[in-house]
């Protein structure tokens, strides 16, 4: 059945007119409706109550826009929050862009308002102000999203590369590269047995826990775009120490071990969307290790490596399952399936 | 897995302490290349075995020329190029195909069936798939071309790339400089052709062949194979890689290899001009012959300059060697085939093979 014209996102809709209100009042605030965003007013006004304020940005351009496991609004939450909840803040409120392409379908446009409102709703943040756009056909792909967050800073967290030393332990709160794994294998149309589900989730909840739990904990970061290996050379370049990781103690799944394998990726290259490597002092490992491990999102948390001197320059390094070694790069952009 | 992995690691002891001198094992396979590099294998060898890779990776040992002609192909607005992805980064004299203008005419498909439908699904367009690989992707190449026969897809062909091993290993081993004591036969390639095609390596040459898959243990126990029979002075084809490589291999993918193409003499990078050794489509299937339709020239061209990929590819210089590694040839822009592909035995050096010092 082909779309009527009333079915779809028409350039008027983001010309601020009639149209505008319509799709503002019909669609967007009964999905995301809360005190603040309700006054539509030019700014959101906030009552924090902490002066240490964290704030961050990140444009979602994810393709397919649905996913096992979550969609571009999920995502757009989740991400934003993760960026809040690694710096060591509580998440208090989100702002949401819209660039929609002319044609779009309101009935997907619900469907990611959904994911939206459902993700902002599990961890506790209001989307308290947004602005959409419609440009031609073929100026953007289908929909963009645009979110940035406040969130106020936990007293007890003290984070830096800086206060990262020998000795310190490395932590991941479960498996790796079931994100990037899911969408690649989406795009291209690869059919696994076993399905691959994206770990797309927001971190605060547990973050927090653990900053208001746990004394030593030093640094973290979520390992999104470049993966595990991105992240780890980062804390290894930042921190000027090196990194030493088992890859024995990864958690992998395996069915993304094989996806990977079969298209010839390096899974530790590989995106995640609801992971964080967290760098605490050698004490509070247990602690830090218990308290994932009782938490939904933290199940199969894992030590898997330490700080080590420099030694010449700072490298991360992978102690493979047959006890070789090896340096782990930052990864050099696009990786592509190889033939056979 | 230590036992077997500490037995493995006395043969080697001892075929180097028998042998006095260093010993050279060629991995011919890519993956394997990869997989020694990626577990940390080259560290834990005893220091006089050598691992030399070989031209087992698809991408690299295909000549520039093809590779010209693929990028004049994409300059067509009638032809659509489907394509395996580590072909799409290869540097030709224009280009390649993903900084190419036309690359909107450029589709990564994962397999010859997504070509053909690639195909289907645009009548308006010849549809060339970029048909590369080893015996391990040559039945797939077939079962399309049969397909595309039988259902008179006509705006489908194939621009044939495919290569045989067993030749380039006689090839290298013809070289009077060669310096290869044995070789990691290929898992793959090896379910295909069976363990029993390396026979004429081993009589001709006198050189030992073990095949072993591309978990770290099947290839250090591979390599302690080839030890033993080194260390005992002999020379036989062995494989290791039971669970899945017979002596006479997968006889139906041979059988559809054999309706489709017939061998035909051909050019590899750095190899030059090799006897038998690459899959030309039979007559009766040359509508879907791309070289036919386009009247491609199959003469070679020249590699670029400085580019010691050739050498590379016959184990003859490591990829450090080569003045352009990790200076203007890096993945990013990478100069040559080696250090495009994932399998690329630059690539490999590149992103796995620094050691720390400390």
């Amino acid at each position: 059945m082909t779309k009527e014209r009333g079915d779809r996102i028409l350039l008027a809709h983001g010309g601020g007119g009639r149209l505008t209100d319509e799709l503002i009042r019909h669609h967007i605030l009964p999905s995301l409706n809360n005190d603040t965003l309700a006054e539509l007013a030019d700014s959101a006004k906030l009552n924090l109550d902490s002066k240490l304020v964290c704030f961050t940005t990140d444009s979602y351009v994810v393709k397919p826009l649905f996913f096992n496991g979550g969609d571009i609004g999920k995502l757009a939450v989740c991400g934003t929050i993760n960026d809040l909840a690694v710096a060591g803040s509580e998440p208090v409120a989100l702002s949401l862009s819209l660039i929609i392409e002319e044609g779009f379908e309101f009935e997907l446009l619900e469907k990611i308002l959904n994911g939206i409102s459902e993700a902002a709703r599990a961890n506790g943040v209001d989307i308290v102000t947004g602005d959409i756009k419609t440009v031609e056909t073929g100026a953007a792909d289908k929909i963009f999203i645009n979110t940035s967050g406040i969130g106020t800073r936990l007293d007890d967290a003290d984070l830096g590369l800086n206060r990262i030393a020998v000795g310190d332990k490395i932590i991941i709160n479960g498996t790796i590269g079931d994100h990037g794994m899911t969408i690649i294998s989406q795009r291209e149309g690869i059919k696994f047995q076993s399905e691959l589900k994206s770990d797309c989730a927001g971190l605060a909840g547990l973050t927090c826990e653990l900053l208001r739990n746990i004394e030593g904990m030093k640094f973290m970061r979520d390992p999104t775009r470049g993966g595990l290996a991105a992240t780890l050379n980062e804390i290894s370049r930042g921190s000027g120490l090196s990194v030493k990781i088992r890859e024995a103690n990864i958690p992998i799944n395996p069915t993304v071990q094989a996806a990977a394998d079969m298209l010839g990726f390096d899974i530790l290259n590989i995106a995640n969307e609801g992971k964080f490597v967290a760098i605490v002092s050698r004490e509070s490992v247990d602690n830090c290790l218990s308290i994932c491990r009782e938490h939904p999102l933290g199940k199969e948390a894992s030590l898997i490596g330490e700080i080590v001197e420099t030694g010449d320059v700072p490298v991360v390094e992978l102690v493979t399952k047959i006890g070789g070694k090896r340096i782990v790069q930052m990864p050099y952009g696009r990786e592509l399936p190889r033939i056979c | 897995m230590l036992e077997q992995i500490y037995k493995a690691q006395r043969l080697m002891d001892a075929a180097c302490e028998k042998m006095g001198r260093p010993i050279n094992i060629m991995e011919v396979c890519g993956t394997h290349t990869v997989s020694i590099f990626r577990n940390g294998i080259r560290p834990t060898l005893p220091k006089r075995l050598k691992l030399l890779s070989g031209p087992g990776c698809p991408v690299c040992v295909t000549d520039q020329s093809y590779i010209d002609s693929l990028l004049e192909l994409a300059d067509r607005d009638d032809c659509l190029i489907a394509t395996y992805g580590d072909m799409v980064r290869v540097p030709g004299k224009s280009g390649s195909l993903e900084t190419k203008q036309s690359s909107t005419n450029v589709k990564i498909v994962l397999s010859s069936e997504d070509a053909l439908q690639l195909a289907k699904d645009n009548p308006d367009k010849t549809v060339v798939f970029v048909a590369v690989g080893f015996e391990t992707t040559a039945p797939a190449t077939a079962v399309a071309v049969k397909e595309a026969a039988a259902e008179g897809v006509d705006n489908f062909c194939i621009l044939s790339g495919h290569k045989l091993v067993v030749p380039a290993m006689r090839g290298l081993l013809s070289e009077k400089n060669h310096n290869i004591d044995a070789f990691l036969c290929p898992g793959h390639v090896s379910v295909i052709i069976g363990f029993g095609a390396f026979a004429e390596i081993v009589e001709g040459f006198g050189r030992p062949c073990v095949v072993a898959g591309f978990e770290p243990l099947q290839i250090i126990e591979g390599l302690g194979a080839i030890c033993q029979q080194l260390a005992e002075g002999k020379a036989t084809v062995q494989s290791i890689y039971t669970a899945v490589v017979t002596k006479q291999g997968n006889t139906t993918a041979q059988k559809i290899i054999g309706e489709c193409f017939e061998a035909a003499d051909g050019y590899w990078r750095g190899l030059g001009l090799i006897e038998k050794s690459t899959l030309k489509l039979k007559d009766k299937y040359s509508r879907f012959d791309a070289v036919r339709r386009f009247d491609i020239s199959e003469m070679p061209a020249e590699d670029k300059s400085g580019c010691r990929c050739g050498e590379v590819l016959c184990g003859l210089i490591k990829p450090p060697e080569c003045k352009l590694f990790e200076k203007t040839c890096t993945p990013d822009s990478a100069v040559g085939p080696c250090m495009v592909s994932s399998e690329g035995t630059c690539a490999a050096w590149f992103k796995y093979g620094r050691e720390r010092r400390r």
